[in-house]
């Protein structure tokens, strides 16, 4: 049967092109991979060349059509032993088709994107987190990491921790400290300074179902490894429908230290928070630090683990009990109130009990939130509160522009606008790369003073 | 096949492995030469019917093209087990099939429907197999190399002698990533093959254009990898430099480079107009060096196969590829509820 030669699509935008050439004329023979035209496309001049092989029957469209849409027949080539009588009763005129073309919206591309709605996911409760009422540990929040990551290793032979300095130098932090001791070079592992090999090296590991601990000395090195991170890590699962999990925590300092400078000194809590495929935690207490890291590293999903070297030091009670866990996606009311409420993670956790405190002494009476997750955020807990304060705070060390406050902020929008007094306020950092002299430093990042200006301001109290 | 050596050895950190690898063949045999062009064959019957369906509208976005270059899989291929694993990027049709992936699978995964490998989530660039040890399908430029030098790490950890082949191209070995993957590699004695597609363009630019030393095979020297340059456009060439580093790699002395100097005929992808190369270039190697037609020649030549037993091969896999276009075309498009599975693993 002869066989119909159809105008091509050439890049994923074509829909028609223009026939500029044809370099075969009728009773030509044609070899597969021949060229047989050149076609203009929206983007080049493109030879097309046979599939199939056989003999030019007729060329259904003239040299220098424009408009040629994509699908419709522009040659007839005769297979061996065929005549042009083989070509009666074939659509001979260069009739349009109606098939695909590749911009137009297919009917069932409509019906999906009508059927989106009723498809959502419902938004599920955060998970349920058990009181501890047993015996606790004095621990500062380095060796409560330490000790998270110690009991996950003696539990699971698939955990093992990588990073610049985290063995024989026992931890550039000291985080883990003794742990090359107990569990050997083999899982222990320092690594090169190489940021982005070792986060690819650790999600290649992670798709053979170990489970790594990638440290980032801080996590501004991780800058190096973003594209492993988000590319490789996070959207891996999805593009594989569902095959290649990647169980990994990517964990270090985060945030500002002290006086060490625009580029040691940053928040990547809505970087991170920004894409689907990852779950982002940033704890402030001893106790969540440990029960947070073991949650993180028994999770099926890449984990971005944000730590912060001035809270390394500081103690709280911890559960004695390695099967005790904080689980992913819960906020925790750390101080009842009811005239309004601060939201914060990580170190702006302690700025804003203390702010409360000060609240508290000029008759405002704060519920404090530790948002403890990022992603998945627990917007119910913060919902409640506001429908009970009907006044909102967000405090967090990064940048205002797109950050975790900007998140909340809609979302409480969206859900819980009649429940509001007064707008949503942010306290961030000032919108500037962080400066070394001491008395500039403290300007640009958010203090306790803000925190307490900004609830008074929403309590129109000021 | 090549025997299997089954006695222990000993590796060269002194851990005792179960030692499965292959001897170095210079010949392969009747059966295996059989295979190579069936599975080359396969590769480029899929490749044209793929280039066929973009032109319908039925494929969308970035398809690039593995037609030239089937010797270099299938060599590789047939110097490892199914237990190896294999990893490469965007140019990775060629390499799934070799992995023994249904054509099915992947050709409904270049149309977006259900029944693709990712259930049409994740297209051209990329499909997985684990049943298959295929770990992608990576559509960044390089991001691969890392990936596939931490399978091996994994293959070290849990203690076995398997070995990552991980694949690039002359594009991606100018990047960074690849140099530190190489570094520990190497540091660590990792059991990974990094296997240099040199097709002479990454894109547009030419091999001489992007690199300050065109010979890719070197670029492991720094770090102490050996390196070998192979026609890759000879399927048997290959295999046997498979089988070399395959041996090095399972004997525990670290990672390998192989440099295969290899051609696509196609644009880099479907819509590459490929101006920066001359018509006459890319007809001589057709000509001159195709891989499917040297072997054909050979075969005939050395009487291990007639026309007709070759002709026989081409309708069988005619028919392969076109149930594949056929399933790629009638299974439908993803429940829209997929667009919400997968995102995260539930915990």
């Amino acid at each position: 049967m002869p066989i119909q030669v159809l105008m091509p699509a050439l890049s994923p935008t074509m829909t028609e092109g223009k026939l500029a050439k044809w370099l075969k004329a009728e009773g030509d023979d044609v070899a597969a991979g021949d060229v047989i035209a050149e076609i203009e496309t929206d983007k080049a001049t493109m030879e097309v060349e046979a599939v199939d092989e056989g003999k030019v029957g007729k060329l259904l469209v003239d040299e220098g059509a424009e408009g040629v849409a994509v699908n419709t027949p522009i040659a007839v080539l005769l297979a061996d032993g065929e005549d042009s009588g083989a070509m009666d009763g074939m659509a001979t005129a260069p009739a349009p088709q109606p098939a695909a073309a590749p911009a137009e919206a297919s009917p069932a591309l409509e019906a999906a994107v009508a059927a989106v709605p009723a498809a959502a996911p419902v938004v599920s409760a955060p998970p349920v987190e058990a009181e501890w009422t047993g015996a606790t540990n004095t621990q500062t929040v380095r060796d409560a990491l330490r000790d998270a990551m110690a009991e996950e290793m003696r539990r699971d032979d698939a955990v093992f921790l990588m990073g610049e300095e985290v063995a024989e130098y026992q931890g550039a932090y000291k985080i883990s400290q003794g742990l090359l001791d107990e569990f050997g070079a083999r899982r222990v592992i320092d690594t090169p300074i190489t940021e982005h090999g070792f986060a690819g090296l650790g999600v290649g590991a992670a798709f053979m179902k170990l489970r790594p601990i990638v440290e980032f000395m801080t996590f501004n090195f991780a800058m190096q490894a973003m594209d492993q991170i988000i590319n490789s890590a996070a959207k891996t699962l999805y593009m594989s429908g569902g095959q290649m999990g990647c169980p990994i925590v990517f964990r270090g300092p985060n945030g500002a230290a002290a006086r060490v400078g625009a580029q040691h000194s940053q928040c990547y809590a809505s970087w991170y928070a920004h894409c689907p495929g990852l779950k982002v935690v940033s704890p402030w207490s001893p106790a969540d630090a440990k029960g947070l890291l073991k949650s993180a590293i028994r999770d099926p999903n890449p984990v971005i683990f944000l730590e912060n070297e001035i809270l390394y030091g500081h103690s709280g009670e911890v559960p004695d009990d390695p099967d005790w866990t904080v689980p992913i996606g819960t906020a925790k009311i750390l101080r009842n109130g009811s005239d309004v409420t601060l939201v914060a993670h990580s170190i702006m956790v302690g700025k804003a009990l203390e702010a409360a405190e000060i609240l508290a002494g000029e008759g405002v009476d704060a519920e404090v939130i530790d948002l403890r997750s990022i992603r998945p955020l627990d917007i119910e807990t913060i919902i409640e509160s506001v429908k009970k304060t009907n006044r909102i705070v967000s405090c967090e060390e990064g940048w205002g522009f797109s950050g975790v406050g900007s998140e909340i902020a809609a979302q409480i929008m969206e859900q819980a606008f009649d429940w509001l007094d007064a707008p949503v306020a942010r306290v961030t950092a000032e919108d500037v790369p962080l400066p070394y002299a001491a008395n500039l430093e403290a300007l640009a990042l958010p203090q306790v003073a803000d925190i307490v200006s900004a609830a008074k301001s929403v309590s129109y109290s000021a | 096949m090549a025997v299997s050596a089954k006695a222990k050895s000993t590796s060269a950190r002194g851990r005792t492995k179960k030692g499965r690898s292959k001897k170095p063949v210079l010949a392969a045999t009747s059966e295996e030469l059989h295979q190579y062009y069936r599975d080359m064959l396969m590769i480029r019957r899929f490749e044209e019917k793929a280039g066929q369906l973009y032109g319908m509208g039925l494929i969308g976005g970035f398809c690039h093209l593995y037609i030239g270059q089937e010797a270099v899989v299938v060599g590789m291929q047939a110097a490892i087990t199914p237990d190896d694993a294999v990893i490469t990027s965007y140019r990775d049709h060629g390499h799934m099939l070799a992995c023994g992936m249904d054509p099915r699978g992947v050709m409904a995964e270049l149309t977006g429907r259900e029944g693709g490998y990712s259930r049409g989530k994740g297209g051209s660039m990329h499909m997985f197999s684990r049943e298959k040890n295929f770990y992608g399908g990576h559509g960044i430029v390089g991001a691969q190399v890392p990936i596939g030098t931490g399978i091996a790490f994994a293959h070290r950890y849990n203690g076995n002698d398997n070995v990552s082949l991980t694949y690039l191209g002359d594009g991606a070995i100018n990047q960074g990533q690849v140099y530190e993957s190489f570094n520990m590699a190497a540091l660590w004695e990792l059991p990974v093959i990094y296997v240099i597609e040199n097709n002479k363009y990454g894109m547009g630019t030419s091999v001489e254009r992007a690199s300050a030393n065109p010979d890719l095979y070197i670029r492991g020297h720094a770090y102490g990898i050996p390196g070998k340059q192979v026609d890759g456009m000879d399927v048997v060439a290959v295999r046997a430099a498979g089988d070399e580093a395959v041996a090095h790699c399972r004997a525990g002395k670290g990672p390998y480079i192989l440099e295969m100097l290899t051609y696509r005929y196609r644009g880099h992808s479907m819509s590459d107009p490929a101006k920066y190369r001359t018509r006459e270039e890319v007809s001589k190697i057709r000509q001159e060096r195709d891989p499917i037609e040297r072997l054909r020649a050979k075969m005939l030549e050395e009487k291990v196969a007639d026309d007709d037993a070759l002709k026989q091969v081409d309708r069988e896999i005619k028919d392969i590829i076109s149930d594949a276009a056929e399933f790629a075309q009638n299974s439908p498009e993803p429940d829209p509820s997929e667009l919400y599975t997968d995102v995260l693993v539930d915990a």
